[in-house]
C-alpha cells in the first residue's frame, strides 16, 4: 500500500537512500537509550537507591515513548518536516539533559521535577521519531518488512547504546559530555535528514531546518568543549562542610570534611563520625562491654578502620593483643598515616600489641575457628546493602560466638533504636537466635541521633554496673545504668521482627524501609 | 573461523553487533578440557578384540558401571545397606556433568551447580542431604548451603537489575501476562490424577501420566505459549531462559510438558514460592564428594566398561584400564548408569537413541571484581540480551564479596550452528565469545581476567524435546531390567537431566538390585 507523496515523480521517490534512513533508525535508537541511562545514572546519584531510581525512570520513558507514538497518528501532513524539527527538539532536550540535571543537582527538593520532566519530554520526543520514520520509509518497502528492519535497528541501536554507555562514553567522556555529544548527533540526523529526504520537505522548510540544525551544533559543540568548566562541584555540593579529602578505594568512597566542628568522615555519602561528639559513639561502643567481662586481655574489632574504638580499647591496661579484621587497607592505611586520624585516634594503628587483618570479617572467622577472644568489638556500616547485611545475620553472630571466651563479651553497633526500631529489634532477635543472651543498650550521639548497641554473651547475664576506667568524657558509672532503660518509643516491639538470615535478608529491606520513611 | 562469525553462531546477530568493532583484544591464557573422547570411543573399537578368553576373570556380586551421580547414588545406597558391590568409572574423575575444579582461590563447578531444595515426600534424598549436614534434625536447610540473598540479577539495557524478572519498563501488559501465568503454574499445582499424582513432581516418575497431561508432551514449549495467547516478549524470554537454562533447548524445541515440569514441580502447591536453592562453591560437585566418600575403595576410576553380556550364569563386564589391560568380571547384577549413546553399544538394541543437547561450561578465573552498573552481585547473574545463561559466582556462598572469584559462565549450544562451531572453533575464539558475553555488562571484565578455562560438553544433557516421554511410556520402557540382571539408572531413563532425577534412578535400581539378591542369593 503506498500513498501518494506531496511532490515529485515515483523516479524520485528512490533518491530517498535507504542506509541513511536505516542509519538514522540506528542513531535513534543509540541515542534514545543513552539518555535513558544518563537520566538514570543521575537520579541514582542525587536520590539514591539506584535500582529503584533506574526502574522508574526507565518506566517512566518507555511510558512516555508510548505517548510519544500515540501522538504521531496526529502528524497528518508533512511528515518528513515533522520529523526533522522533531530531531533537532531531541538534539536540545537529549543533548542538554545531563547539564541541566547537573545544575538541578544541588537542588535535591526540586530534583526529582526536573528529573521526570526531562525524561518525559526526550521520551516523548524519541517515541514520536520511529513511527514518523516509519512512514517516511512506507513509500519504499513492503510493510512487514519494514517493520522487521526498522525494529531490528532499533534493537540493535538499544543494545549498542548500552554497551557504549558503559564502556566507552562515562569512563571517557564523562556524563555531560556524552549527553552533548548524543545531542550533537541528532542535530546531525536532522541536517543530513534536509538532504536526504530533499524531495518530501520544500525549499523553505529545508532551510530553516538546516540554519537551525547548524546552530545547535555549533552551540553543542561549543559546550561540547567547555565542559569541564561546565561540571559544578558536584561531590561538595552534597556536603555542608568543606571537603578536604576524597578517596576511592575498591569498597568505598572516602570522604573527610572539616568544619566548625572538626573532621567528619564520610563512607558512601554516610557520616561514619563527627569529631564534636564521636567520643560518644565510641565510650559506649567499647566501654560497657569491658564492664561486662572480666580479666579482658584478647580483643577482636570487626570493622572500624578508623582507629577509633581501637583508642578506647586501649586504655585498658589489661589488654595484651588486639585483632582487627578490616576489610577496606586503604581506610586503615589512612587512619593510619593521614594527620587528623592519627590525631583522633591516637595514633592507635602504631601501638604493637594490633595485629591488622585485611579480609571480610565473615570469611575471616569461618576459616578462624581456633582463636578465643575476651571481647569482640563489631562496628561495621548500617545494613544498607546485602554483602553488609550478611554481617548481620544469624550465621554470623554463631561464627561471632564460637569466636568468645566462655566469659567473653560481644558488642555489636546496631543502627538506631529510634528512627529504625525494628530493624534494631531485629538484629537483636538475630543475636539471639543464634544462641547468645543480649542486653540491648543505647547512648545520645547528637550527630546520628539515638544510638543503638546490644552486648551479648553464651550464658545470661545482667547489664553491666561498674566501668573499669575512669576520667572518660561521656561514661560514669551512673550514667552507665541509664544506657539500659529504654523508653517507649523504642523499647522491644509486641510483635518483634524475626531474625535476619543469609537467604532471606529482610534487615536489608526493613532498614531501608525505616530509614526511608525519615 | 573468523571472529565475527563465531561471535554470531554462539551467542546470536544483536550480540555481535554490541560486542564487534571495538579493538582486537589481548590474547587470553585459555585451557580447554571436556569428556575423554579417546577413552570413550575405545570400547567401541576394541569391542571385538582377541584376548578377552586369557583376561582374568573376578566375581562380584553386583557392579555399578558409570560413576556419574546415578552411578555413585547407586552405590550410595548399596553402601548403606551392606552390599558388596564395585563402581566403575571411565574418566579419571567421578561425577560425570557434575564434576568440579578446584584453585587457589576457590572450588568452582564445571557442569551442574544447583539443587533446589527437595519436597517433604523425597525422603531419601533428604536422608543424603542430613548426612552432609545440609539439613538440621528438623530437616531445615543449613545457612551455608541455602543460597545467599542476593541469589539473582538480570541485566538489561544496559543495568542490573535485581531478580529473574525484568520489570523494569514492563507494560501493564507484560505484567498481565505474567500474572496469567502464574495462575496458570497454580492450576497445575493444584491438579491431582484420578490415583491421587501430582501434574508434574520429581522425581519425573511421580508425576501424572494422565493422557490429558501428557498430550502436553506433544507440542513444543513455544506452541504452547501461542496456543494459550502468551505474546508478552518479557514472559516468553522468561520460558525460554527457563529452557535454555534446565535442558540446554530454546522455547521451539522444547517440549511443552518439560517446560510446565521445570517450574510446577518446584512449588510445594499453588501460590507457594518455588523451593528455595542449595548451592555450593564447588556446585553439585559437593554431592558428589560425599558420595564418593561413602562409596570409598569400591570405585574404580580410570576403569572403561566395553561389554556387558547378561546370562544365566551372571553378567560378564568387560573392562578396560587406563593402560589398556583387560580383565572380566561376573557378577550377579548390575546397574547401568551411563547415558542411552554408551547403553545402546555396550547393550545393542536394549534401547533407542535419545537426542541430547551441548554445552559450553567456562571458568573465569579473576583477580577481582569488574565494574558494573546496577545493583549487587548475585549467585546467579543473568544477562537478558544473550543466548547464554550468564554466569554464577563461586565465591557468592562463602560470602567473600571482593577480591579475586570465579565464575562459571554456562553457554547451551542451540543449534547447528552452534554445535559446529563448537567443534571447530580453536579454544581462544570460544573464549574471546564467553568473555565478549560477559564483557558487555561488565566492561572491565579483561583486566581483571586471570585466565579462561573451558569445558566441552557434547552430550551433556538428554533432550526434552516433543515426544520424549513417548507417550507416557519412557520410564517403564526405559528402566526395564534387561536380560533379568542389568538394572538401568542413569538420568536418561527419565529423559530430564536433573540430580534428582540421577539419584531416584540410582537409589531406585539399587533397592532392585537387594531386593533380587534377597529373593535369590547366590
Ligand atoms: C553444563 C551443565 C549444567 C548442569 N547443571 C545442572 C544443575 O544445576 N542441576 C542439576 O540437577 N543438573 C544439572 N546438570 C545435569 C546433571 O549434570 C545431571 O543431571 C547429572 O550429572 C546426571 O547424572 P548421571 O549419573 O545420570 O549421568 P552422568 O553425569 O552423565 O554420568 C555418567 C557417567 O558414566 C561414565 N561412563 C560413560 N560411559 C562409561 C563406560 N563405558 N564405562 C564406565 N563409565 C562410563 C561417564 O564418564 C560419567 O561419569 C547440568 C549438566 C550440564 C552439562
Amino acid at each position: 500500500m503506498t500513498s501518494q507523496p506531496p511532490d515529485g515523480a515515483p523516479e524520485e521517490r528512490a533518491h530517498v537512500p535507504a542506509a541513511v534512513l536505516y542509519l538514522t533508525v540506528f542513531v535513534v535508537a543509540t541515542s534514545g537509550l543513552v539518555y535513558e541511562l544518563l537520566a538514570g545514572t543521575l537520579a541514582s546519584y542525587v536520590l539514591g537507591d539506584s535500582v529503584f531510581q533506574f526502574s522508574t525512570t526507565i518506566g517512566t520513558y518507555l511510558f512516555a515513548m508510548g505517548i510519544g507514538s500515540f501522538l504521531s497518528r496526529y502528524v497528518k501532513e508533512d511528515v518528513a518536516e515533522r520529523f526533522l524539527q522533531i530531531e533537532l527538539g531531541a538534539a536540545l532536550a537529549g543533548g542538554l539533559s545531563a547539564p541541566i540535571l547537573f545544575l538541578g543537582f544541588a537542588y535535591a527538593d526540586v530534583f526529582a521535577i526536573v528529573l521526570y520532566g526531562m525524561v518525559v519530554l526526550i521520551g516523548i520526543l524519541v517515541g514520536l521519531e520511529v513511527p514518523l520514520l516509519m512512514r517516511i520509509l512506507k513509500e519504499r518497502l513492503e510493510l512487514s518488512e519494514l517493520v522487521a528492519r526498522v525494529l531490528t535497528f532499533d534493537y540493535i541501536g538499544a543494545l549498542v547504546g548500552s554497551v557504549l554507555f558503559a564502556v566507552v562514553l562515562v569512563p571517557e567522556l564523562g556524563l555531560n559530555r556524552t549527553s552533548l555529544l548524543f545531542g550533537m548527533l541528532n542535530a546531525v540526523v536532522a541536517l543530513v535528514g534536509t538532504r536526504a529526504l530533499r524531495d518530501l520537505v520544500s525549499t523553505r522548510a529545508r532551510n530553516t531546518i538546516a540554519g537551525v540544525a547548524v546552530i545547535v551544533l555549533i552551540g553543542l559543540g561549543a559546550a561540547f568543549a567547555m565542559a569541564d568548566r561546565l561540571v559544578i562541584p558536584a561531590e561538595q555540593e552534597l556536603y555542608a562542610e568543606t571537603i578536604v579529602l576524597v578517596k576511592q578505594s575498591p569498597h568505598q568512597r572516602i570522604v573527610l570534611t572539616q568544619g566548625r566542628g572538626g573532621v567528619q568522615l564520610f563512607l558512601d555519602g554516610n557520616l561514619q563520625f563527627a569529631e564534636v561528639d564521636e567520643y560518644r559513639y565510641h565510650e559506649a561502643l567499647v566501654h560497657p562491654a569491658f564492664a561486662a567481662t572480666p580479666n579482658p586481655r584478647r580483643v577482636l574489632v570487626l570493622g572500624g578502620g578508623d582507629g577509633l574504638a581501637l583508642r578506647e580499647i586501649f586504655r585498658h591496661p589489661s589488654v595484651e593483643a588486639v585483632t582487627m579484621v578490616e576489610l577496606d587497607a586503604v581506610m586503615t592505611e589512612l587512619a593510619a598515616t593521614h594527620a587528623s586520624f592519627r590525631r583522633l585516634n591516637r595514633n592507635a594503628f602504631a601501638d604493637p600489641r594490633l595485629t591488622l587483618v585485611h579480609d571480610d570479617a565473615m570469611v575471616w572467622l569461618d576459616e578462624h575457628d581456633d582463636e578465643r577472644f575476651d571481647v569482640i568489638v563489631v562496628d561495621f556500616p548500617d545494613p544498607r546493602s546485602f554483602s553488609l547485611g550478611k554481617l548481620y545475620t544469624g550465621r554470623f553472630y554463631a561464627l561471632a560466638a564460637r569466636a568468645l571466651t566462655e566469659d567473653g563479651t560481644l558488642v555489636v553497633q546496631s543502627t538506631s533504636p529510634l528512627y529504625a526500631r525494628r530493624s534494631f529489634w531485629c538484629i537483636d532477635a538475630t543475636i539471639r537466635a543464634a544462641g547468645l543472651h543480649t542486653v540491648p543498650f543505647h547512648a545520645t550521639v547528637p550527630s546520628f541521633g539515638e544510638w543503638g548497641y546490644v552486648l551479648a554473651k553464651a550464658r545470661p547475664f545482667d547489664p553491666p554496673e561498674h566501668l573499669t576506667l575512669e576520667d572518660l568524657r561521656f561514661l560514669n558509672d551512673e550514667a552507665l545504668g541509664h544506657l539500659f532503660v529504654f523508653p517507649n518509643d523504642m523499647a522491644r516491639p509486641a510483635d518483634p521482627p524475626p531474625p535476619n538470615r543469609l537467604d532471606d535478608q529482610r534487615l536489608v529491606r526493613l532498614y531501608e524501609e525505616e530509614w526511608s520513611r525519615l | 573461523m573468523k571472529r565475527r562469525d563465531l561471535l554470531r553462531a554462539l551467542l546470536g546477530a544483536p550480540t555481535l553487533l554490541a560486542c564487534e568493532g571495538r579493538e582486537p583484544p589481548p590474547p587470553l591464557a585459555v585451557r580447554m578440557s571436556g569428556a575423554n573422547h579417546e577413552r570413550g570411543h575405545r570400547f567401541v573399537r576394541d569391542a571385538d578384540d582377541e584376548g578377552w578368553a586369557d583376561a582374568p576373570m573376578e566375581r562380584v556380586p553386583v557392579v555399578v558401571v558409570g560413576g556419574g551421580p546415578a552411578g555413585l547414588s547407586a552405590g550410595w545406597w548399596l553402601a548403606r545397606h551392606g552390599a558388596d558391590f564395585r563402581l566403575f568409572e571411565l574418566e579419571d574423575a567421578v561425577g560425570g556433568t557434575s564434576r568440579s575444579g578446584e584453585s587457589d582461590v576457590s572450588a568452582y563447578p564445571l557442569g551442574a551447580h544447583y539443587l533446589p531444595m527437595p519436597g517433604a515426600d523425597a525422603i531419601e534424598l533428604r536422608a543424603l542431604l542430613t548426612e552432609m549436614g545440609v539439613l538440621d534434625a528438623e530437616g531445615q536447610p543449613s545457612a551455608t548451603a541455602t543460597v545467599r540473598e542476593p541469589d539473582e540479577r538480570v541485566f538489561y539495557r544496559g543495568y542490573w537489575y535485581p531478580g529473574l524478572y525484568p520489570y523494569a519498563g514492563a507494560s501493564e501488559h507484560d505484567l498481565a501476562q505474567l500474572a496469567r501465568f502464574e495462575r496458570l503454574l497454580d492450576h497445575y499445582a493444584a491438579l491431582r490424577d484420578g490415583n491421587g499424582k501430582r501434574a508434574f513432581a520429581l522425581p519425573l516418575a511421580r508425576s501424572s501420566m494422565d493422557a490429558d497431561l501428557i498430550a502436553l508432551d506433544r507440542e513444543s514449549a513455544a506452541a504452547f505459549l501461542d496456543r494459550k495467547g502468551f505474546t508478552s516478549p518479557r514472559l516468553r524470554w522468561l520460558c525460554d531462559y527457563a529452557c535454555r537454562d534446565d535442558y540446554g533447548l530454546a522455547l521451539d524445541d522444547t517440549s511443552a510438558w518439560a517446560l510446565l515440569f521445570y517450574w510446577v514441580s518446584r512449588m510445594e502447591g499453588p501460590g507457594s514460592e518455588t523451593a528455595p536453592i542449595l548451592t555450593w562453591p564447588d556446585g553439585n560437585g559437593a554431592l558428589v564428594a560425599h558420595l564418593r566418600a561413602a562409596v570409598g575403595s569400591r570405585a574404580r576410576t580410570g576403569r572403561v566398561v566395553s561389554g556387558v553380556t547378561p546370562s544365566d550364569e551372571g553378567v560378564e563386564l568387560r573392562t578396560f584400564d587406563a593402560d589398556g589391560s583387560q580383565s572380566r568380571i561376573l557378577a550377579e547384577r548390575c546397574i547401568l548408569a551411563v547415558p542411552d549413546f554408551v547403553r545402546a553399544r555396550l547393550l545393542p538394541g536394549s534401547v533407542e537413541p535419545s537426542p541430547y543437547s551441548s554445552w559450553l561450561a567456562s571458568n573465569l578465573h579473576l583477580s577481582g571484581r569488574p565494574d558494573a552498573l546496577g545493583c549487587e552481585p548475585a549467585w546467579d547473574n543473568v544477562l537478558y540480551e544473550s543466548r547464554s545463561l550468564g554466569y554464577v559466582s563461586a565465591t557468592h556462598q562463602r560470602g567473600r564479596d571482593f577480591g579475586p572469584t570465579v565464575w562459571t559462565h554456562y553457554l547451551p549450544l542451540l543449534d547447528d550452528d552452534a554445535r559446529q562451531a563448537l567443534l571447530d572453533a580453536r579454544p581462544a575464539g570460544l573464549a574471546d565469545a564467553v568473555v565478549s558475553d560477559v564483557e558487555r555488562a561488565h566492561p572491565t571484565l579483561r583486566a581483571d581476567l586471570e585466565r579462561v578455562e573451558l569445558w566441552r560438553w557434547g552430550h551433556a544433557m538428554v533432550a526434552p524435546r516433543p515426544g520424549f516421554l513417548e507417550g507416557g511410556t519412557r520410564l517403564a520402557r526405559r528402566s526395564a531390567v534387561i536380560g533379568g540382571r542389568v538394572h538401568p539408572a542413569h538420568t536418561d531413563v527419565s529423559g530430564v537431566a536433573l540430580f534428582e532425577e540421577a539419584f531416584f534412578h540410582g537409589t531406585r535400581a539399587a533397592a532392585e538390585v537387594l531386593e533380587a539378591m534377597r529373593e535369590a542369593p547366590a
